[in-house]
C-alpha cells in the first residue's frame, strides 16, 4: 500500500500566526506537531494536500514549481502578520499526478510560476507538518465545480500516481469540520464553535474519525454539508477526495490530536491509520466512478481532450487499480473477457454479488460470437443475437465460478438491448433456455449504444 | 479641502485577466495574438470619456479580495509586487505598482464604522493586492497615474442572504458617498465585476482563440441583456430591485456586492447608463460602462 497515512487539518491561520492567544488554538498547535511527527515516524515520502481553501474553475491544479517562495499575507487575517516560506514540492510526482488525473478523463495541469498564490490553508499546514521541508509535499487544488464523481476520480488518480511513483506517501485535507465563520471581528477569548448543532455534529464526526471510518465519512458527506457547512463554500467534498485516495475503506485506525473553535469553525487536527481491521467494509449507496465523463470537454467537442486515444488510458488505469486494490471482496477472473474500464468483474457486498455489466465477448480475444453490430467505420453489420445471448450467459456463468457462486444463484438480471425491435424475440428465447429453469427476476431496457460492437448485455446480483 | 468632493464618474469595470493578457502590457510576462476585442475597445472607449475628467483618485470593489468579516479597505499608501492569477496563471503574471489613498480609504472607514457596518483597515505592507482590482484599475486607467482606494468583497454571502448581502453593500455605497464628499475630492468607482458569471470548465488550447468564446448559457445571455437594457434606461433603483434575482438566476458577480455599491454610491442614477461593450469572457458575460453625472443635461 502505497498511502502510509491519511489526515486532515484546519487551514485557518491561528495555530500558527498567534496559538498563545486562545488555550483552543494552542492546542491545535500542539496537535499540529504531533501529526508532525506521526507524519515523519510513518516513513512517509510525500505530504500530499487537498486544500479547500485553494479554488479552482478549469479543471485541477497542481502545484509543481519545486520550491515555491514567498511572504504570504491572508487576505482576510491580514492583522495576524505575515508569512514567509520557502516549501519543498514533489514537481515529479505532481506531473505524474497531473497524467493520472488526465487518463481518468480530468482536466488537470500543474501550476509552475513565481509568485503563484499558494492559499493560507496549504501554507499553514505545510508550515505546521514538515517546517523545515523534512518531507516533500504536493498540493491539489478543489474545483469550485466539481461534484462528487469527479472529486473521487481525482482522488483515485492520486493512488495512481503514488503507485507510479513507487513513494510512501500521506495524503491529508485542509479543511475545518463546521465551517461557519463569525461574522463579525471577536475576542480570541470568546472563540467557539458556531451553534450548538454545529458542535453535536462535530462530535459525530469525530466520533467517526476515532473509529477510522473514512468511508463511511465519504457516504455521509451532502448530510453533513447541509447540517453544518456553509452553502457556496466548496461542499463537504475532502472526505469524498479522501476516501477515494486512501482504497474506499474503513479499514483505519483514526486518532483525534486536538480539536478546538476556530473562529467559530471547528478545527480539527486527525490522522488514519491503515490497519488489517476496521469497522466494516463500505456499502455504495450511491454509484462507484472510476472514470470521469463529465462536461469537460464543452470547448472540443468530439475531440478528446487527451493526446492518447481510447485505449491507452483505461490500460494504463487498469494496471494502477491492479496494484492498489487488494480487496478479498473484489472478483476478477481471466475466464471472462477483461473489462473495458477500471472496474472487476464481481463485488461481494454483505450477502450479495453484484457483476458489472457482462457482454458476449471472448476472454484473451474479444471477439464476438454472433459477429459485431458494426464494422470499424461505425457501418451497420448483420449479426445473431442468439449467440450473443449464449455467450453472455457463459461469461457470467464464468464469473459467478470464480467467485465461488453458480448460475443457479443468479436473483436477478437486467438485460440491455440495443435494438428492441429486432433483438427481442430471439434473445427471449435464448433467455428461457439459458436461464428460465432458474427464474431470477428480470427486466429488459432497450438502450442506444454499449460501450463494444454488441447488441447485449446482462447486468446480474447473485447470492455468493 | 473646503470643496465639496463628488463622484464624477462610476464604471462598470469587470475584470477578465483575459482583457490585460490580450493588451500585451509591459508589466504582464504572459503573451496573447489578440482577443477579446469588443471588451477591450469599449474600455479604451470608456477611457476616452474619463480622461475628460479631472479626477483625483479611483475607488474599486473587487469580488476577489474576499473577506468574511465585513468589507477591509487597503490602508497602506504604496504596493509593489508580483500578481498571479490564482485560476489562469497562464494568463496573468503582472508586476504592478500602485499608490493608495489612505486619506480617503480611513474616510470611507469611518463612515462604515458610523453606520454598524462592520469594515477594516488593511495595514500589512506584504499584502498583495487581489488580480480583480488590478485588472480593472489597469484597463480603466493604464497609467496608474490615480492613486487607489480598494474595498474588499464581503463574502458573508455565504451566511446571509442576498437581500441582506446587498442591502449591506448599499449602505457601504452611502457610507462611500458622505466620505467622499467630505473628503473634498473628485473620484472615480468602479464596480469590478462581470454581470453572468458561470464559466466554462474547460479552456481553449490558445486562451484568445475566440472561436471558442461565447455566452455559456442562452438563459444567461438573456438576464445581461435585461440588465443592460435597464442601464440604459437609467433605471438604477429596478436593477437594485431585481439584483437578488439576477444573482440567483445568472450566478452573476454582482453577489459580491460591487454594483450595487456603486450604483448607491451615486444616488441610484436615473439617467442612462453609456454602455460601451458587451463582451463573454471564459463563457461569463462582461459589460463596460459608465455613468458621467457632469455629461447629463
Amino acid at each position: 500500500m502505497n498511502i502510509v497515512k491519511a489526515f486532515l487539518v484546519p487551514g485557518i491561520p491561528h495555530p500558527l500566526l498567534c496559538p498563545e492567544k486562545n488555550a483552543g488554538w494552542q492546542a491545535l498547535r500542539d496537535g499540529f506537531e504531533a501529526l508532525s511527527q506521526d507524519l515523519q515516524d510513518s516513513g512517509a515520502e510525500l505530504i500530499l494536500l487537498y486544500s479547500t481553501m485553494w479554488p479552482s474553475v478549469i479543471g485541477h491544479q497542481i502545484q509543481a514549481r519545486p520550491e515555491p517562495e514567498w511572504i504570504h499575507v491572508d487576505e482576510l487575517f491580514h492583522d495576524l502578520g505575515s508569512i514567509p516560506y520557502r516549501f519543498k514540492i514533489d514537481a515529479d510526482y505532481a506531473k505524474t499526478y497531473k497524467e493520472t488525473a488526465t487518463q481518468r478523463g480530468l482536466h488537470a495541469r500543474c501550476v509552475d510560476y513565481h509568485g503563484f498564490p499558494i492559499d493560507t490553508g496549504s501554507v499553514t499546514a505545510l508550515k505546521l507538518l514538515t517546517p523545515n521541508n523534512e518531507i516533500p509535499a504536493c498540493i491539489v487544488s478543489s474545483n469550485v465545480y466539481a461534484d462528487r464523481a469527479e472529486t473521487m476520480v481525482l482522488g483515485k488518480a492520486a493512488i495512481d500516481a503514488a503507485v507510479k511513483s513507487g513513494k510512501k506517501i500521506a495524503v491529508g485535507a485542509v479543511m475545518t469540520l463546521s465551517n461557519r465563520l463569525f461574522t463579525d471581528f471577536i475576542d480570541p477569548k470568546d472563540d467557539r464553535i458556531h451553534s450548538a448543532k454545529d458542535e453535536e455534529w462535530n462530535q459525530k464526526l469525530l466520533q467517526f474519525i476515532e473509529e477510522g471510518r473514512i468511508e463511511d465519512l465519504s457516504q455521509l458527506s451532502r448530510e453533513i454539508q447541509r447540517q453544518i457547512r456553509v452553502k457556496k463554500v466548496v461542499n463537504f467534498k475532502p472526505f469524498w477526495w479522501l476516501a477515494a485516495a486512501t482504497g474506499q475503506s474503513n479499514a483505519f485506525t483514526g486518532k483525534v490530536h486536538a480539536y478546538a473553535p476556530l473562529y467559530g469553525t471547528g478545527g480539527a487536527v486527525c490522522s488514519f491509520t491503515p490497519t488489517p481491521d476496521g469497522v466494516g467494509t463500505k456499502e455504495f449507496d450511491e454509484d462507484d466512478v472510476e472514470v470521469f465523463r463529465g462536461d469537460r470537454n464543452v470547448l472540443s467537442q468530439g475531440q478528446s481532450q487527451n493526446d492518447t486515444t481510447e485505449e491507452e488510458p483505461v490500460a494504463a488505469l487498469k494496471a494502477t487499480a491492479d496494484e492498489a486494490v487488494r480487496d478479498p471482496n473484489v472478483v476478477k477472473t481471466s475466464k471472462a473477457a477483461a473489462p473495458v474500464g477500471a472496474y472487476p468483474h464481481a463485488r461481494r457486498v454483505g450477502d450479495l454479488l453484484y457483476l458489472s455489466g457482462v457482454g458476449p465477448r471472448q476472454a484473451g480475444t474479444n471477439a464476438i460470437p454472433g459477429g459485431p453490430i458494426r464494422d470499424e467505420n461505425g457501418q451497420a453489420l448483420d449479426y445473431d443475437v442468439t449467440a450473443q445471448t449464449h455467450a453472455v450467459v457463459e461469461n457470467i456463468k464464468q464469473i459467478l465460478e470464480a467467485a465461488g457462486s453458480s448460475l443457479e444463484k443468479v436473483v436477478d438480471v437486467t438485460a440491455f438491448l440495443v435494438d428492441m425491435d429486432r433483438d427481442f424475440e430471439a434473445y427471449n428465447k435464448a433467455y428461457a433456455e439459458l436461464l428460465g429453469h432458474i427464474g431470477p427476476t428480470r427486466t429488459t431496457v432497450e438502450i442506444r449504444a454499449l460501450p463494444t460492437p454488441i447488441a447485449v448485455e446482462f447486468k446480474v446480483v447473485a447470492l455468493p | 479641502m473646503s470643496q465639496k468632493g463628488a463622484i464624477v464618474a462610476g464604471a462598470l469595470a469587470p475584470h477578465p485577466p483575459h482583457l490585460v493578457y490580450a493588451e500585451n502590457p509591459p508589466q504582464n510576462e504572459p503573451t496573447a495574438e489578440c482577443g477579446w476585442e469588443m471588451l477591450r475597445w469599449g474600455y479604451e472607449r470608456m477611457r476616452k470619456d474619463l480622461d475628460q475628467l479631472d479626477y483625483d483618485a479611483i475607488v474599486v470593489l473587487s469580488p476577489h479580495w474576499q473577506t468574511y468579516i465585513g468589507n477591509h479597505i487597503l490602508g497602506v499608501p504604496q504596493f509593489k509586487s508580483l500578481s498571479v492569477d490564482p485560476i489562469f496563471p497562464n494568463l496573468f503574471r503582472f508586476h504592478y505598482e500602485m499608490d493608495v489613498d489612505v486619506e480617503l480609504a480611513e474616510a470611507i472607514h469611518s463612515h462604515a464604522q458610523a453606520d454598524q457596518l462592520t469594515t477594516q483597515m488593511m495595514r500589512n505592507p506584504d499584502f498583495r493586492v487581489d488580480y480583480g482590482t488590478i485588472v480593472s484599475c489597469h484597463l480603466t486607467n493604464p497609467q496608474w497615474d490615480k492613486p487607489i482606494v480598494g474595498i474588499s468583497s464581503c463574502r458573508a454571502t455565504s451566511y446571509y442572504s442576498v437581500e441582506v448581502m446587498q442591502n449591506q453593500a448599499r449602505k457601504l455605497g452611502e457610507a462611500t458617498r458622505r466620505a467622499i464628499e467630505e473628503s473634498g475630492k473628485r473620484v472615480v468607482l468602479l464596480a469590478s465585476n462581470s454581470l453572468s458569471h458561470r464559466h466554462f470548465v474547460t479552456e481553449a488550447e490558445i486562451p484568445e482563440d475566440m472561436s471558442k468564446e461565447h455566452i455559456e448559457h442562452h438563459g444567461q445571455y438573456l438576464w445581461d441583456m435585461r440588465i443592460i437594457e435597464m442601464m440604459k434606461k437609467g433605471k438604477s433603483t429596478e436593477i437594485l430591485d431585481i439584483m437578488p434575482e439576477f444573482i440567483t438566476q445568472a450566478i452573476s458577480e454582482c453577489d459580491a456586492g460591487a454594483l450595487t455599491w456603486m450604483l448607491s454610491a451615486m444616488g441610484l442614477p436615473d439617467y442612462p447608463a453609456e454602455v460601451y461593450a458587451y463582451g463573454t469572457v471564459i463563457g461569463t458575460g462582461n459589460v463596460v460602462a459608465s455613468w458621467i453625472p457632469e455629461a447629463q443635461p
